[in-house]
């Protein structure tokens, strides 16, 4: 008998009697100001949150990056003057990134994080291999809890999503937190009203 | 960078060598937990600093979940979300097999460690790949993965940077969310000093991870396979999910030609929409933060890239079948029950001497083999705070004393051997007993009749540490009194 069918005839002999599923909707969590709640939580986690009139935010994203940077955009919303993503080059090619640009689909209040997919970012690699990662919601796409987040998700997505929340950090050198582990040193969120 | 120019080869040699030497102390279970303790507390304030360390973080988690006004209703859904999957775990397993197949991603199945072990070296030897890269998988540490890879002339990197430290140190893990707890910064400014040529002195943490970032950096730019271990995997949808702060799980997956997932069974979760209490719970629950930086949702492989997941029974269903013990396998590994543990936090992980240390590796690693490890129920005062801090509400406290009536029916306790590790374990779990039995220079006996009193304990002040239960506590001070 092949280790599959070993595996599963002992799981169906062993497993209990069938047990419910709980109801979910017994544990709301919701805030006043679910945007205000969105951007207090991000920040307390290493990341900058700026809020702005969506008209100006191509001018001010343009003054952040400055001169010179080594930026790819996944934005297609926005005509800016960067680099889209080259799907035809290995993604290793994308070491020494500065900045990715990436739209994200909702943001979360309770934790701060945002959820991102690579239907829009297409090389994987993007959101996690750059120095400094920025990435885009729309204010009014902000759920107050985890729950709302999956509602609104559903189960027919892409190969790879995530939720991220903040630059990548370690504290596992005696607790001392420090930003920028594996992934980016740096995190802003513009949230667009 | 010039930090990170080293002779590898022989660091490499050096570091297994010193890995086996390690593992077979700590791992193949030479010495009770009792003794293993011992020897962590010779250096006295290191143990303080490591009981105030993880109590530190034990009452992060304190802030932040008692800022979640259901947190009670949350982990009871967490509960009964593992425990129906765990009820229609045969269903759920096929269904995400079929999801995943679907998906693109290769479904292996090992009955045990060996056959884990083998899967994953087989599809290194299919791709003539040597070197890895690996993130943070409790699993691959319960199979000794990387032993097993290295005697087969396979370079694994640990990419998480506790691992990564514990590796260099060739040592095992101490914490399953926080490996290298148990160093402080000094040693590991030594060790990157030795190993990635940092310079001498320089204790700084920022700088040292920094160090880390540039040397890894180069490994996951060309290491064609990358290794991650499982947080959820989801039945209905095929995905697995895994969290990280660092973002190594993603830097090495989204990088190598072929990504292996290695899970336990236990590890599934029915629907997708249960990620949303988990994810709740899990770091909340873990290091007091309301969620990891990156909750990574992988489903299909990117084009060009191969996925692999190896499910993993290795005594699961065994565990499964035993009614006292089934409600372990609930455990999403957040470490609370470490934190908070009176023994772990003044014992040390490694004293646990198997994979996964403090209350739930306690209860787990009897599982597995009941005579190597029939310390582990004992070295615990069942003073009942890791039931009360899990996530899923496992009662771990109550399953530990149901071990070591199992152990003691099964002939593998001595009954002087247990009397001193139950007495070690008070000890441990009061710094006043502590201290009184240090410096007297023996042990705990003689100093039980005042110790006992609470008002020496401030622990038993906390929220939410109940007092000792009534009868156990009744029978072990019976059982010593006695003994007098
Ligand atoms: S037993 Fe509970 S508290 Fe301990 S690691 Fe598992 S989930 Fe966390």
């Amino acid at each position: 008998m092949s280790s599959r069918d070993k595996i599963l005839n002992a799981v169906k002999a062993a497993q209990p009697d069938k047990q419910p599923l709980p109801d979910l909707s017994a544990i709301p969590l919701k805030f006043d100001d679910a945007v205000a709640k969105f951007i207090e939580v991000l920040s307390t986690i290493g990341a900058t949150v700026k809020r702005l009139p969506k008209d100006r935010f191509q001018s001010e994203l343009m003054d952040d990056i400055g001169e010179g940077k080594n930026v790819v955009n996944t934005i297609s919303e926005f005509v800016l003057d960067f680099a889209s993503p080259d799907k035809t080059v290995a993604p290793q090619t994308y070491d020494n990134l500065d900045y990715s640009i990436i739209p994200g689909q909702l943001g979360v209040a309770e934790n701060g994080a945002i959820w991102v997919t690579d239907t829009e970012f297409q090389i994987r690699a993007l959101p996690f291999i750059c120095e400094h990662l920025i990435l885009v919601i729309s204010a009014e796409t902000i759920v107050h809890n985890m729950h709302e987040a999956y509602d609104k998700i559903g189960i027919d997505n892409p190969g790879f999503g995530a939720f991220i929340a903040g630059p990548s950090k370690t504290a596992d050198i005696e607790q001392s937190l420090v930003l920028g582990a594996h992934g980016p040193r740096f995190m802003t969120a513009y949230v667009l009203e | 960078m010039k930090l990170i120019s080293c002779t590898r080869g022989e660091r490499l040699k050096r570091t297994t060598m010193a890995a086996e030497h390690n593992n077979n102390a700590l791992h193949n279970g030479t010495g009770l937990h009792s003794d293993l303790a011992r020897k962590f507390n010779k250096d006295e304030d290191r143990v303080d600093w490591h009981d105030e360390t993880l109590w530190w973080i034990r009452q992060k988690r304190d802030k932040i979940t008692h800022g979640i006004p259901n947190w009670e209703a949350l982990r009871e859904a967490g509960s009964q979300i593992k425990h129906h999957t765990l009820s229609n775990l045969n269903e759920y397993l096929v269904q995400f097999e079929e999801q995943c197949q679907k998906n693109g991603v290769t479904v292996h199945w090992a009955a045990d460690a060996q056959e884990h072990n083998e899967i994953v070296l087989s599809i290194l030897k299919k791709h003539s790949v040597d070197k890895i890269v690996k993130s943070k998988s409790m699993l691959t540490e319960e199979c000794h993965l990387n032993d097993y890879l290295q005697h087969n002339g396979v370079e694994v990197v640990d990419t998480d940077l506790g691992e990564r430290i514990v590796q260099l140190a060739g040592e095992p893990p101490s914490h399953i969310v926080l490996p290298c707890i148990h160093w402080k910064k000094e040693e590991i400014g030594e060790l990157f000093h030795q190993f990635m040529g940092t310079p001498k002195g320089n204790a700084d943490p920022q700088f040292l991870t920094h160090a880390a970032r540039l040397n890894l950096r180069e490994k996951f730019l060309t290491r064609k396979i990358a290794m991650t271990g499982v947080n959820f995997a989801v039945a209905e949808t095929g995905e697995m999910v895994v969290c990280t702060n660092e973002g190594n799980a993603d830097m090495g997956a989204h990088l190598a030609d072929v990504h292996i997932a290695c899970m336990g069974m236990e590890k599934l979760i029915a629907k997708r929409e249960h990620l949303g209490v988990f994810l709740r719970l899990l770091t909340r629950s873990a290091t007091g933060q309301p969620i990891t930086t990156y909750s990574s949702h992988f489903k299909k492989p990117r084009e060009g890239q191969e996925m692999h997941v190896v499910i993993v029974d290795n005594g699961r269903s065994v565990q499964l079948g035993r009614e006292s013990f089934r409600n372990s396998l609930k455990c999403i590994r957040c470490g609370a029950c470490m934190n908070t543990c009176p023994v772990y936090r003044r014992s040390g992980g490694h004293s646990y001497h198997n994979a996964i240390a403090g209350p739930i590796g306690s209860i787990l690693a009897p599982n597995l083999d009941m005579k190597k490890y029939a310390d582990l129920p004992f070295a615990s005062t069942l003073c009942g705070s890791c039931s009360n801090v899990c996530p899923v509400k496992i009662d771990i406290h109550d399953q530990l004393y149901k071990w070591r009536q199992e152990i003691v029916k099964n002939g593998y306790s001595p009954k002087t051997k247990t009397i001193a590790m139950k007495a070690m374990a008070f000890t441990l779990s009061s710094p006043t007993r502590y201290q009184i039995a240090g410096k007297a220079g023996r042990f705990v006996l003689k100093n039980m009749p005042f110790a006992v009193n609470n008002k020496f304990n401030p622990w038993y002040n906390e929220r939410e540490m109940p007092a000792v239960p009534k009868e156990s506590f009744t029978e072990w001070y019976k059982k010593n009194k006695g003994g007098k």
